[in-house]
């Protein structure tokens, strides 16, 4: 039997602009791309493509020129157009012009039975061939999974609790049995458990909750108890020395199609969200999208940042941007690039805080939804700890000692303070509240990068 | 506002990299931020959104919280003024009394501090911090009224340099810089700052017959049979009553400019606790640290004061004060959550410890929290080495 494990500390930031719950037509979309970037750990990325080659769905773009076994593979079939690098010829992505219907390069089929009796080796080789490999994440340090361990544990998070996030019984509605398959797989490349987490409040979908062979997780608390970090130190925290990989349940799925159907298949359903958005709503879609694909026509107001991911975490791709590897949501807000007389005194309904300070009065009305836009409401300053961090993260752990810790590259404090255990979402919410504005997951990443390549 | 925008940018190139007055970048800085929220926007990775708060806000609430001890301490030093004097006048007149004798002060205080804090922010290259916004506010509550404004500066000018820039400035000074203030006054200037200094008598004003300026504390201090009896004949002739439990609640007792009320104290209190920006923990220990400390020496103690009931400790002097305003102050005091419990229990315990046992000084609550301040760190590292313990054990198991 799975936890039943109640949250209380963190905060659920509500932003106007939810996604209504229903799925519209399938954007065509034009480009596709896949970024390096998105996956940390890569350490030389290697292409094997050149522009003007043609590719299907599931043929290989680059690799890692350490972890050569894992490829990443083309989302759609289509010509490669722009491969871009950045400083230093460093490959940032690799875009593809997508084909009106999608071929996919063949892999082994199987059925559920043969599925059962499958080493680890064979399926290990198929999804490194495939591409469904870049869906692990591998903790601690948030970087690919390495093939040649085995971890101690897999966690899927089955919520969302980021702001505008995705609810994920429209995203993945009527996948059931490739969910099923998925896990059947992920349970041959661990000893321990995989274990499936859900939110006890949302809309059940049977997706997840009827899974057999899993660990069913139930969490209750708002934002982060939806982090796989933070449920993965209520189940089986991570100690030094230990590896689990963690995967978000569209990569389950993936899997799943991969091994019944044969197939790379990289379309997936994506919320478009935010204040901006005129009509926001789920899209269908592919892995790495153009972000044109998905807003075309769907966004109020020039003056706007398009956010591949949450507002939390996601990141600022651009209007001619592309979908991030791991993201099932797109955010339009406003951009924040105006002054503000006296600003930091004059009081506001209107300004979110998670404090209470003189004139924040967005505590009054609790079920408000706000339209946030991308100002620092303020600069950076010296770190005070005003203890505020400790509220908003659920785990017996302390943000501010950790924080500290990296700033001053003490690395025994680090892993004695938990930085094993997490990434940067886990910290995501200290960013947002943090008084002082300080950039807390670049800091975090980089005391995991120090420990990692040290 | 418009008009104001485009004088700011008019000049900004000028403060900018390249330009003729670069290295006063940041004092064009912290004016530019003042006037205008700036225009800055998040970073193309990580958190796209930021919460509303800043430095700036936070210290505004605390600022906040801070002016019912100010107004009442305006208008308690006129009173006082009166009583000692003989003389009586309406509330405006004792208002304007305190108002000419505190903004003097307050100015003086803001002024000095902050001149410090841009020169050493344009030597540094750092931005001005607002940490100081909420020091300069403190530390005129903590002085006499009568104190020579030089005495002022000095101490401000000490507290900001040694007790903070040399620290290395805002987040990272040890001690309070208020309260370093005040204790420099007291080691420095100890006969301007101690004794019967707390009411504002004038130039050449005689004090009526009868009259005392002691304190509570050294009313406390000095008694031989019972300090209740003795509080309630103080004061017999000139002013009946005054140091009444009831009186030293409400705070019209002499005293600091923004101690004296418990009462105004509570309110700010509220407002803190209310917003997050003070820790409610620190300050319900604080009362409950000394409140106990009191119970104890009444069971134990032989001496008079020992024997007073141990509420009276919660309502003299300032540690209503000194728990609301300087005990919770973020930096200084302990910052993890079990720590500050500890922490603020020990002020508590310490604040009545000195009062009780310290002839030479029979106000406790500044040595205290200094001395707390001092030790904070060392009470969270055995909570952060709890912490990593815990994770330790795990890791064997």
């Amino acid at each position: 039997m799975g936890k039943f494990i109640r949250l209380k500390k963190g905060f659920t930031i509500n932003l106007a602009g939810k996604a209504a719950p229903k799925v519209g037509d399938s954007a065509s979309t034009d480009t596709v791309a896949i970024k390096p970037d998105d996956f940390h750990g890569v350490y030389i990325p290697k292409v094997v493509v050149k522009e003007g080659d043609t590719v299907k769905a599931g043929s290989p773009l680059f690799h890692d020129k350490k972890l050569e076994r894992i490829q990443f593979t083309s989302p759609v079939s289509g010509e490669v157009v722009r491969i871009t690098r950045g400083e230093k010829r460093k490959l940032t992505e690799v875009v593809i012009l997508a084909d009106k219907s999608t071929e996919y390069q063949p892999f082994r089929k199987y059925t559920v039975s043969e599925i059962a009796n499958l080493p680890a080796e064979e399926i290990k080789n198929q999804m490194l061939d495939s591409g469904v490999w870049a869906n692990l994440v591998q903790r601690p340090f948030g970087v690919l999974a390495d093939p040649s361990v085995t971890p101690k544990a897999i966690h899927i998070s089955a919520f969302d609790t980021s702001p505008l996030g995705p609810e994920y019984s429209i995203l993945f509605k009527g996948q059931d049995h490739f969910f099923q398959a998925g896990i059947d797989i992920l349970k041959k490349l661990t000893n321990g458990l995989v274990h499936v987490n859900i939110h006890t409040a949302s809309d059940l979908s049977t997706v997840f909750s009827q899974v057999k062979g899993a660990e069913i997780n139930k969490f209750s608390g708002p934002h982060p108890s939806g982090c796989v970090g933070v449920q993965i130190h209520h189940i089986d925290p991570i100690n030094k020395g230990d590896v689990v990989w963690t995967i978000n349940p569209f990569g389950v799925i993936q899997i799943g199609k991969l091994f019944l159907n044969g197939v790379y298949d990289a379309s997936k359903i994506v919320a478009v969200t935010g204040s901006e958005v005129k009509n926001p709503q789920y899209v269908k879609t592919v892995t790495g999208a153009s972000i044109k694909s998905l807003t075309a026509n769907n966004v109020a107001g020039e003056n706007v940042r398009y956010i591949s991911g949450n507002p939390l975490t996601g990141s600022n791709v651009g209007k001619e941007g592309h979908l991030g590897f791991h993201d099932l949501q797109v955010t339009v807000l406003p951009e924040g690039n105006e002054y503000e007389f006296v600003g930091w005194i004059m009081p506001g309904a209107n300004k979110l805080s998670v404090q209470r300070a003189w004139g924040l009065f967005s505590f009054l009305t609790p079920g408000k939804e706000f339209k946030l836009n991308t100002n620092t409401h303020g600069e950076p300053r010296a770190l005070v700890q005003t203890g505020v961090w400790e509220q908003l993260v659920p785990m017996d752990l302390l943000p501010g000692h950790l924080i500290k810790s990296i700033l001053a590259e003490d690395i025994d404090e680090m892993e004695a303070l938990g930085i094993y255990e997490v990434i940067e979402e886990d910290l995501a919410l200290c960013e947002f509240a943090d008084v002082s504005k300080h950039n807390v997951q670049g800091i975090l990443r980089e005391g995991l990068e120090l420990i990692r390549l040290s | 506002m418009k008009f104001l925008r485009n004088q700011l940018d008019s000049v900004k190139h000028n403060f900018e990299k390249g330009g003729k007055w670069e290295k006063y970048f940041f004092a064009y800085e912290a004016f530019e931020t003042f006037l205008f929220s700036p225009n800055t926007t998040t970073d193309a990775k990580g958190a796209q959104i930021r919460d509303a708060i800043d430095l700036k806000r936070l210290m505004m609430t605390v600022i906040i919280a801070m002016i019912p001890c100010l107004i009442f301490g305006m208008w308690n030093v006129g009173y006082q003024h009166f009583l000692a004097t003989g003389q009586s006048g309406s509330f405006m007149d004792a208002f304007l009394i305190g108002l000419t004798k505190t903004v003097p002060i307050i100015i003086v205080s803001y002024g000095v501090g902050l001149g410090i804090e841009f020169v050493f922010a344009t030597i540094r290259r750092h931005p001005v911090n607002e940490g100081f916004l909420v020091t300069g506010m403190l530390i005129p509550l903590v002085m006499p009224p009568d104190i020579p404004l030089w005495q002022v500066a000095v101490a401000t000018a000490f507290a900001v340099v040694i007790g903070k820039e040399a620290f290395g400035g805002t987040g990272m000074n040890v001690v309070n810089i208020a309260l370093t203030a005040r204790a420099f006054l007291y080691f420095a200037y100890p006969s301007q700052i101690s004794g019967e200094v707390w009411t504002l008598l004038g130039d050449g004003v005689k004090p009526v017959a009868g009259y005392s300026g002691a304190t509570p504390l050294a009313v406390a201090a000095a008694s031989t049979g019972n300090v209740v009896n003795d509080f309630g004949a103080f004061g017999s002739g000139w002013a009946d009553g005054i140091y009444s439990l009831k009186s030293m609640f409400l705070g019209t007792i002499p005293g600091c400019i923004g101690e004296t009320s418990t009462l105004m104290c509570l309110i700010g209190a509220f407002i803190l606790i209310f917003t997050g920006v003070g820790s409610w923990k620190i300050i319900v220990s604080v009362f409950a640290g000394a409140w106990g400390m009191g119970l104890f020496m009444n069971a134990v103690g032989s001496t008079p004061f020992t024997q007073l009931p141990a509420h009276y400790h919660l309502v003299m002097g300032g540690l209503a004060f000194g728990a609301v305003f300087m005990a919770t102050d973020p930096v200084t005091a302990a910052q993890t959550e079990t720590g500050k419990w500890i922490y603020g229990l020990l002020v508590g315990v310490f604040t009545v410890l000195i009062r009780v046992f310290n002839p030479a000084y029979p106000e406790g609550i500044m040595l205290a929290i200094l001395l707390m301040n001092v030790f904070a760190p060392l009470i969270d590292y055995f909570v952060v080495s709890a912490n990593k313990n815990r994770r330790l054990q795990r890791a064997t198991v």
